[in-house]
């Protein structure tokens, strides 16, 4: 096999991408850890830039790249069902603050919506933009077929979930420190109902409390969401 | 492997029981609340399942980064209007993170101090 020709096959490869997405992950968390993992050094969101920067560069589509980094997609449906374990051992925890949570969902769910569309509308975005922002705080998934439902454009959905996400990991505790708010289980769950599973995983790093706090309210607000964004969208439709 | 193969197949499980429903949920969370309920009737997770899901929790932020790549795809679609995406991104997110985190920590102390009221 010539060079060119090699090179072109490791190219097709979907191991070349499985290997790249590992290895870029793995890089920035070694980078975070060497800086005592502070939100900015997110890795999930350098491991992002840096293959993006890859894909551009070498002018690779992104079906090609996800025919390798589908594997590392496919976990994400099974580290859900584990968070199981985490939630079983602070069951005695997660009850007495039973009335914290509800109380935290309601408050949660309601301004991830209102609050998105409000300034979209204020700046004076179109529906389009607005009802494709609304489920944002849900994970991409859910966000995605309650955005095409509503008329909003699920791609540009996801895009704004994934934003959602990263932009909550970085300044969750920063915004929990200048409220001044200090228990974790206050700190993980409001991380978790605003920006789902990347914030978790952040949570997670901070305290074990913390991240189960979080899962748990993902997964509340994925049904949430589900539940009141046709409400809060048909009531913003009649006020036109 | 009893606890991968009981993670996928519970995941699996989960999504028969969205299609036979119409649940609006993700099939990973009815999979989520089938292994909660194994759990409570054996009374705790076994120590393969333990290390198995701290293996894939610990990890959990790589497993975004597949989707999130796809950003790019969709970069013109965001291009034209980025200012505005952004505004109501950071404040959403902000103001989003702090009435929850208030609400979760004021409702908690509240029912908190009875409790400790009563045991002094």
């Amino acid at each position: 096999m010539s060079p060119a020709v090699g090179a072109d096959f490791l190219v097709a490869s979907p191991l070349l991408w499985l290997t790249l997405t590992l290895g870029a992950y793995l890089a920035a968390t070694m980078v975070s850890r060497r800086f005592g993992k502070p939100p900015v050094l997110n890795p999930t969101l350098w491991s992002i830039v840096a293959i993006v920067v890859v894909l551009v560069v070498t002018g690779t589509p992104y079906r090609r790249y996800f025919e390798g980094a589908q594997f590392v997609n496919f976990l994400l449906g099974p580290a859900v069902v584990a968070l199981a374990v985490p939630l079983y051992r602070h069951t005695a925890l997660i009850r007495r603050s039973a009335k914290a949570v509800a109380g935290g969902l309601v408050v949660g769910t309601l301004s991830a919506i209102l609050s998105g569309v409000l300034v979209v509308r204020l700046l004076g975005g179109g529906r389009d933009l607005w009802v494709s922002m609304a489920p944002k705080s849900a994970t991409a998934a859910i966000a995605m077929a309650i955005s095409g439902r509503l008329g909003g454009i699920p791609p540009l959905t996801a895009v704004l979930a994934i934003a959602t996400g990263i932009l909550g990991a970085v300044l969750g505790s920063a915004i929990c420190r200048a409220v001044r708010v200090q228990d974790w289980p206050a700190r993980g769950f409001a991380m978790g109902v605003t920006s789902h599973g990347i914030a978790t995983a952040r949570a997670f790093q901070e305290h074990e409390i913390a991240g189960t706090f979080a899962a748990l309210a993902m997964a509340l607000n994925g049904v949430a969401t589900a539940l009141a964004t046709p409400a809060v969208i048909g009531v913003l439709d009649r006020l036109g | 492997m009893v606890a991968i193969f009981l993670l996928i197949a519970l995941q699996l499980v989960g999504e028969a029981i969205v299609t036979f429903t119409g649940l609006p949920v993700p099939g990973a969370v009815i999979g989520l609340v089938l292994l909660y309920i194994i759990l409570s009737v054996r009374g705790g997770a076994s120590e393969e399942m333990t290390r198995t899901t701290g293996f894939l929790l610990d990890n959990l932020a790589l497993l975004f980064v597949p989707a999130g790549v796809g950003v790019i795809a969709y970069l013109p679609l965001i291009a034209s209007r980025w200012e505005m995406i952004v505004a109501a991104l950071l404040v959403s997110v902000t103001v989003t993170i702090a009435l929850t985190a208030l609400t979760v920590s004021r409702l908690a102390r509240r029912s908190a101090a009875p409790a400790a009221e009563a045991t002094r």
